[in-house]
């Protein structure tokens, strides 16, 4: 479980975040939503350590973040951030093995253990194949997927993902979020995920949080409560209609329409 | 399926190989000169001084004076400035991320020749005795590592990219403090050994106390950067990433940074600024081993011994009794080697 509360971050005079309040629990899946700008990957950020924030906290299974040092908050949070690292002339499998870092000494060097739990992530996000190719040859959707994997290879309790689909295809955008979803039905880990896509959102988080462009929080609660077509239409800036098939939630968006939404709610 | 396996025999292999490469390159090296000396009796004059075997010699007292005196601290120095400045160049590659990085991207090459040209133009750090000259070049080292430093924090932060920038405005600046220094004082004697000191030289090796700070220096270096492999990779492909692996990217390069900059600082009071080895030695190296550092620094350390080494019998033979100054050997092998390097590497990755 990951909690955090009142949180707040600024870029010089430029205010991001505003004691924001969230919580990801375990088994189940926490999404991150708003506009650009609202503060979702500073949230993230702020959430595994990245950033300090200025006021409130943040624990993880009741212990302060602050107090784990990094050795150990890299044992309970794996994180796939956006930074691709495409310069490094190392291999997919060294890559992958880096995830095991934390579970190493110094000193010590890698043993059979790490290297089976590295092939096993890699298969797990279809990349086994990859294995010894050269990282900075991959194209940006392997990379992704390469990236889960060492997250993977973590093995830590909670996962925290960046905007995870960004470089997909349709088909691996979903592939990512269902093993997300299947690792919290599994192995009860805590995920909590940054999206851009709110019919991925809708289709796999169980709760979400919707900032808004100035970094409040609109509302945060169940992904069903959140969902909210006029409440999404205001912080968006953009007509959002719901509609429900067969019990799942879909989005249609009307750009250019803002109109038609306050005529009718008028 | 990693590659794991292979790439381990290939680091085991080639460190092995070049270890062999080195102890040859060391006994010719020695051997070739005014006078030359068989393998050999190199062999024979080294181990009667080590390990007291041959005890009793078979040559003459000149060739164990030549051996011994002159030409060993010159090829051990080779070694260690060789080695030394391949590691610091593979380290501040992967902690700036940028590949074209090398040891003197911290300015303290320039730092060094400035604190020289003072000593050899206007005195100064005459306190320090018969070591002013290199005193002086390690506390002007170490001056503009500091300098760059403090340019490149920024809120308790050194990113990547101050670090590189202040490095270059640095040198630029400090390069032209050397060259006014010279311009300023009407020594042509003067002149000419600062010139000699921007090119480098391991023509100040004897046994002494700079060659064992300077032995200290590149053997923890070499130890430190090689047990920290780990975190280095992770360093290597970005900040965040090497937080969410558990190594705290400032604290980590900044103490990076202390050592590399000592180390280096030593190198170049003791050798001058020899340039490429720091540059394209790492390239080489990770592309015998592979990127990670565990194995790519013991590699690299060794083929910059070897081509020090190499590179210094060139400068001592090619238009003997005149000796050319080693940078220039340095550069005219590294600049052509590093291009085909960079074609081979672009026909990969494009």
């Amino acid at each position: 479980m990951i909690e955090g509360r009142s949180l707040s971050w600024h870029y010089g005079e430029n205010e991001v975040l505003r004691h924001v309040d969230l919580v990801a629990h375990p088994a189940r899946v926490l999404g991150l939503i708003g506009p650009n700008g609202s503060g979702k990957t500073t949230a993230l950020r702020l959430l595994y350590g990245a950033l300090r924030t200025a006021t409130g906290e943040v624990r993880v299974d009741g212990d302060r973040l602050e107090a784990l040092g990094p050795r150990e908050t890299a044992r309970r949070l794996a994180v796939v951030v956006q930074e691709s690292g495409g310069e490094s002339s190392m291999t997919v499998g060294e890559m992958v093995l880096l995830g095991r870092a934390p579970h190493l000494a110094t000193f010590q060097r890698t043993r059979t253990e790490d290297r089976r739990i590295a092939g096993e992530a890699l298969r797990r996000v279809n990349a086994a194949h990859l294995g010894a190719r050269a990282y900075a040859g991959l194209s940006g959707g392997e990379r992704q997927r390469v990236l889960i994997a060492r997250a993977l290879a973590q093995q830590a309790s909670h996962l925290l993902l960046d905007e995870p689909t960004n470089h997909l295809d349709i088909r691996y955008q979903h592939e990512v979020l269902i093993l997300v979803r299947e690792l919290a039905a599994e192995l009860g880990t805590t995920a909590a995920v940054v999206l851009h896509d709110l019919n991925l959102a809708a289709r796999y988080c169980d709760d979400l949080v919707l900032l808004h462009g100035d970094g409040r929080v609109a509302r945060a609660g169940s992904t069903d409560d959140v969902l909210d077509p006029v409440l999404l239409t205001e912080v968006y800036g953009i007509e959002i209609e719901r509609i429900e098939v067969e019990g799942e939630i879909h989005l249609l968006f009307r750009p250019g329409d803002g109109t038609r939404h306050e005529e009718r709610t008028a | 399926m990693l590659g794991h396996a292979a790439r381990r025999r290939t680091a085991v292999l080639w460190t092995a190989g070049l270890g062999v490469l080195l102890v040859a390159t060391v006994l010719i090296g020695i051997g070739v000169g005014a006078t030359a000396i068989d393998p050999l009796t190199v062999g024979r004059i080294i181990g009667h001084h080590v390990l007291g075997w041959p005890g009793t010699p078979t040559w003459s007292a000149t060739d164990d004076a030549i051996v011994w005196q002159v030409r060993l601290p010159r090829v051990v120095l080779g070694i260690l400035v060789g080695g030394g400045l391949a590691v610091c160049g593979t380290a501040l590659q992967a902690m700036v991320r940028n590949v074209l990085a090398d040891p003197y991207l911290l300015g303290i090459n320039s730092g060094a020749s400035s604190g020289a040209a003072a000593a050899i133009l206007f005195g100064a750090g005459a306190g320090l005795g018969e070591y002013a000259l290199q005193g002086s070049a390690f506390i002007g080292a170490l001056a503009a590592s500091l300098l760059v430093f403090v340019l490149a924090r920024s809120g308790g932060r050194v990113t990547a990219i101050r670090l590189l920038l202040s490095g270059v405005a640095v040198g630029y600046a400090l390069y032209a403090a050397t060259s006014f220094l010279i311009f300023a004082s009407d020594s042509a004697e003067g002149s000419r050994s600062v010139l000699f000191w921007l090119l480098g030289s391991l023509g100040l090796a004897q046994w002494n106390i700079p060659l064992g700070i300077v032995a200290a220096a590149v053997l923890l270096t070499i130890l430190v950067l090689t047990v920290t492999g780990r975190s280095l990779d992770a360093l290597s492909v970005g900040d965040e990433t090497a937080h969410t692996l558990g190594v705290s990217p400032e604290r980590f390069r900044t103490a990076l940074l202390v050592l590399v900059s000592l180390s280096i600082g030593v190198l170049v009071a003791s050798a001058g600024s020899i340039g490429f080895v720091g540059l394209v030695v790492p390239h080489l190296a990770r592309r015998l081993v592979g990127a990670a550092h565990a194995r790519a620094v013991p590699v690299a350390a060794l083929c910059g011994a070897v081509l020090l080494v190499a590179a210094d019998v060139v400068a001592r033979t090619l238009l003997a009794p005149q000796e050319i100054p080693i940078g220039i050997i340095t550069s005219l092998v590294g600049a052509p080697f590093l291009l085909i390097l960079i074609r081979r590497m672009h026909a990969i990755s494009a």
